[in-house]
């Protein structure tokens, strides 16, 4: 067992856990996007950074990744981290201001300006329905395309894969196709804050990875 | 096969070649490296073969196309042993001449020798060129005197002897602590203490005791061409340097990830692998000491974030080169979860040379904490272009004037980048700063692995900073959002402030960005990519407000900010601004002054680079 300090308490647990579930067992919320429990630790979205104190320095880590440690200090509500989750946040909205997900963490976090150019790609490349695919289904049918700001989701050769079963997960798991933003005019970048209560529709911009996809709906694939 | 058994073979078979050699006789070794070889350099060599054939002399002259020797700026290089008598910018034309009066009479030849601008003084041989003299090129000194498809050349000037030393007299815990004891640091940008990293990857549990020694030649950076040319002049000290790390570690099997690129550096390093087998110095009872070790060669497909060690490993492993979380250390868990250890090609090219020559005697080359020399490309706008290896501590100035020759025109130094795409600008208040891991970070920028792009007055830093972002945009791997969103945003705000739309708040926005992305990010891409922002804002922040408020680019760099003008009085109406313009918006009257029509002119700047008077006005 391992003994560390989470935001002043003292907890034991298991080594090899990491960070967020140590916290997550204590009853502290930390958000994520790229998390799942039933999916390996991946790093990529960044939202889930905490505090590491070392002495008179500290330093911000993803804690989905971070393995907990004898003696460890970690704070996951400082200021730092908030002004740190916030601009990830801020970013991610500039890149894919459609997803309920990202606009709710906006309004809990209290964001209340988007500074950087809108260009709405669709997609936070979480990764989520990649490890989704071939984690839990032992498919593989979905990778990543390219690289910088042309990353994106795909399949090989942009066909629908002789492996793919239409389980219709990689939809499930997205933050972004799943709960999609209906709200409409975004006032720059953000949807008001409202908590959008207007019923979930399917999603405009998935993943693309069937030709069934059209604008008006995601029909999974037939 | 020619297997050598043992080191007293190996010491016999140098004793043999040493014997045969004839060093007073004349020996012709002409650079064939990066910069050369755009000169056409194996042209001259080609020249010169036919010449000493057709005189006679193919038993007494010996002709070697070698790696690069550094001067790139005056290439191709030629120099005649042994005297060492130093012919700059030589063509095929003075291929007769140099055969008929300098290797056969020793005569030298005037026209070809270096002139130094400064001075005025002519050079005869290598040593007094003033590039060379401020110079210590312990590494790379080696590439002008072999050849490096030979292995003889490279055994009979000590090769191997540091590999022999160590195997039949130090014991692998012996090796590290030579090593600690030196100081070295790791070449490729971080500066880790390189016995460190040898030590954990030897004690870090591996189940079936499998351990990967590997070498990063994924070099990457825009004007950076040091590792090449060492890999690509003298293949077997990289060789060397990795047998003798991985006996430290414990390691049988080595890689060598080489861009794709490098076609020369990775037909070299074939030959030479292949030589050292067939001599029993690589592989299976290497020097019959019991001690297996071969390495492999895996080609890279260009991508900048695969020089970092978790993407290399990860391409190395035939997947997607993207950066994994690092709390536990490759040297633990690196290529395929099993303890490795990553060393950029100059580090394992030092290693020979410490255990030769002594940790003591090592360490007293540098500073306090940064021990050896380090080899730079000094690329830009400076006179003498080329791949530099000096003593750490050594300061700007001194690189930039005296070995550099100073800017290029005459004109006025600004700033220096270090350490490639991701270091900071130096400005020219620093320029006595000593070169070392330590000091370089604290102004800012960083060793890197050693670029340094030297600029000049007619530099916009904004400018500068834009090309960078945009660089490690593209080369972002694309995984965490800070290092993708983030400098993507970054270069539409530095977009925006050199076309003229800069608004108040952009350098602050700048400023919290950069450190964001800098704290925030998976891997050390992101972890220094806004460095050139963050320290032009920091040396150059009045450039930023010029472009942000006055709409003026000070530099006269950014099209958008900028207008040319035709000086009247200067202007003798000539008319070759006019011919030359793709635009059409030059117009008048011979002899007299002309008009640039500003709707039609696009800001390319061929006028004022035409005019030879000077006429052409940019504000």
């Amino acid at each position: 067992m391992v003994e560390l300090t989470i935001d002043g308490m003292k907890v034991r647990v298991a080594e090899g856990t990491t960070v967020l579930e140590a916290a997550r067992e204590m009853g502290i919320i930390i958000p994520t996007l790229c998390y799942h429990p039933g999916l390996s630790p991946y790093g990529a979205c960044r939202v889930c950074v905490v505090e590491v104190v070392k002495g008179n320095r500290s330093s911000l880590e993803a804690s989905c990744t971070l393995p907990v440690e004898q003696g460890q200090i970690i704070l996951t509500n400082s200021e730092k981290v908030s002004k740190a989750r916030k601009l990830i946040v801020e970013l991610l909205l500039a890149s894919c201001p459609n997803s309920k997900t990202l606009q709710d963490m906006a309004a809990n976090m209290g964001i209340n300006k988007v500074r950087f150019k809108i260009k709405d790609r669709g997609c936070i490349l979480c990764g989520l329905c990649v490890r989704y695919c071939k984690e839990q289904m032992k498919s593989g049918g979905l990778g990543f395309v390219g690289r910088g700001t042309s990353r994106r989701v795909a399949t090989a050769f942009e066909v629908t894969p002789e492996e793919c079963r239409n389980c219709g997960g990689c939809e499930w798991i997205c933050p972004v196709c799943e709960r999609a933003c209906t709200a409409g005019n975004l006032l720059e970048g953000l949807c008001g804050g409202c908590q959008n209560l207007a019923p979930v529709e399917t999603c405009p911009v998935c993943v693309k990875c069937s030709e069934s996809v059209g604008p008006l709906g995601h029909k999974v694939y037939q | 096969m020619r297997k050598l058994a043992s080191a007293v073979k190996l010491e016999q078979w140098r004793d043999k070649i040493l014997s045969q050699r004839k060093p007073e006789n004349a020996s012709i070794s002409i650079c064939g490296g990066t910069g050369c070889h755009a000169y056409r350099s194996e042209n001259v060599a080609d020249a010169l073969l036919k010449e000493i054939k057709r005189q006679g002399l193919v038993n007494e002259v010996q002709l070697k196309l070698t790696g690069c020797h550094g001067f790139c700026e005056r290439g191709p290089l030629v120099v005649v042993y042994p005297k060492k008598i130093f012919y700059q910018r030589v063509t095929s034309a003075d291929a007769s001449e140099i055969v008929a009066e300098t290797v056969m009479k020793g005569h030298i030849i005037d026209r070809l020798l270096y002139i130094d601008p400064a001075s005025g003084k002519k050079s005869n041989f290598e040593d007094e060129v003033p590039f060379y003299r401020k110079q210590q090129r312990l590494v790379f000194g080696n590439n002008g005197i072999i050849d490096p498809t030979n292995l003889e050349d490279y055994i009979a000037i000590g090769g191997y002897s540091a590999l022999s030393k160590v195997l039949f007299n130090m014991k692998p815990e012996e090796v590290i602590d030579e090593i600690r004891k030196s100081g070295l640091r790791g070449r490729g940008g971080g500066g880790f203490p390189t016995a460190r990293k040898w030590e954990e990857c030897r004690n870090a549990p591996s189940s079936d005791g499998i351990r990967y020694v590997i070498c990063n030649a994924d070099e990457g950076d825009p004007g950076a061409y040091m590792d090449r040319s060492l890999l690509e002049g003298n293949p077997h000290s990289v060789i060397e340097g990795m047998i003798l790390g991985a006996y430290a570690i414990g390691s049988h099997y080595g890689y060598v990830y080489v861009r794709h690129e490098y076609p020369l550096a990775v037909t070299n390093l074939i030959i030479a692998l292949e030589q050292a087998r067939e001599y029993g110095l690589l592989g299976e009872n290497i020097l019959g000491s019991g001690f297996d070790f071969d390495i492999k060669i895996s080609r890279g497909g260009g991508a900048f974030v695969c020089g970092e060690s978790t993407a290399l490993m990860a391409s190395l492993e035939g997947k997607i080169g993207e950066p994994r979380p690092k709390h536990i250390h490759t040297a633990v868990s690196g290529l395929n979860g099993k303890p490795s250890n990553l060393n950029n090609v100059e580090t394992w090219a030092n290693v020979p040379i410490i255990i030769n020559r002594g940790a003591d005697w090592y360490s007293q080359i540098g500073t306090e904490g940064s021990k050896g020399t380090k080899i730079f490309s000094l690329v830009g706008k400076i006179n003498n272009t080329g791949l530099i290896e000096v003593p750490m501590g050594i300061t700007l100035r001194e690189i930039i004037y005296d070995i550099g020759g100073g800017i290029l025109d005459g004109k006025r130094f600004k700033a220096v980048q270090t350490g490639g795409p991701s270091g900071g600008c130096i400005p020219e208040s620093l320029i006595d700063l000593p070169v070392d891991f330590d000091r370089l970070t604290e102004a800012g920028s960083m060793m890197g692995s050693g670029g340094m792009i030297v600029m000049d007055e007619d530099t916009c830093m904004v400018d500068v900073a834009r090309y960078f972002i945009k660089f490690l945009t593209e080369e972002s791997c694309g995984k965490c959002v800070p290092c993708r969103e983030g400098l993507d945003r970054m270069l539409d705000i530095l977009t925006d402030i050199t076309e003229g739309r800069g608004r108040e708040g952009d350098i602050e926005l700048l400023e919290e960005l950069g450190s964001g992305i800098k704290e925030l990010s998976l891997c050390a891409l992101g972890g220094t990519a806004p460095n050139p922002v963050l320290s032009t804002i920091r040396y150059f922040r009045d450039e930023y407000d010029a472009h942000i408020k006055e709409k003026r680019c000070p530099a006269g760099v950014c099209r958008e900010l900028i207008t040319f003008t035709v000086d009247e009085d200067k202007c003798p109406g000539c008319g070759l601004c006019a011919r030359e313009c793709p635009q059409e918006a030059i117009s008048g009257e011979k002899k007299k002054p002309y008009r640039i029509d500003q709707e039609k002119c696009i800001r390319c700047g061929l006028c004022r680079d035409y005019c030879k008077f000077e006429a052409i006005i940019v504000s």
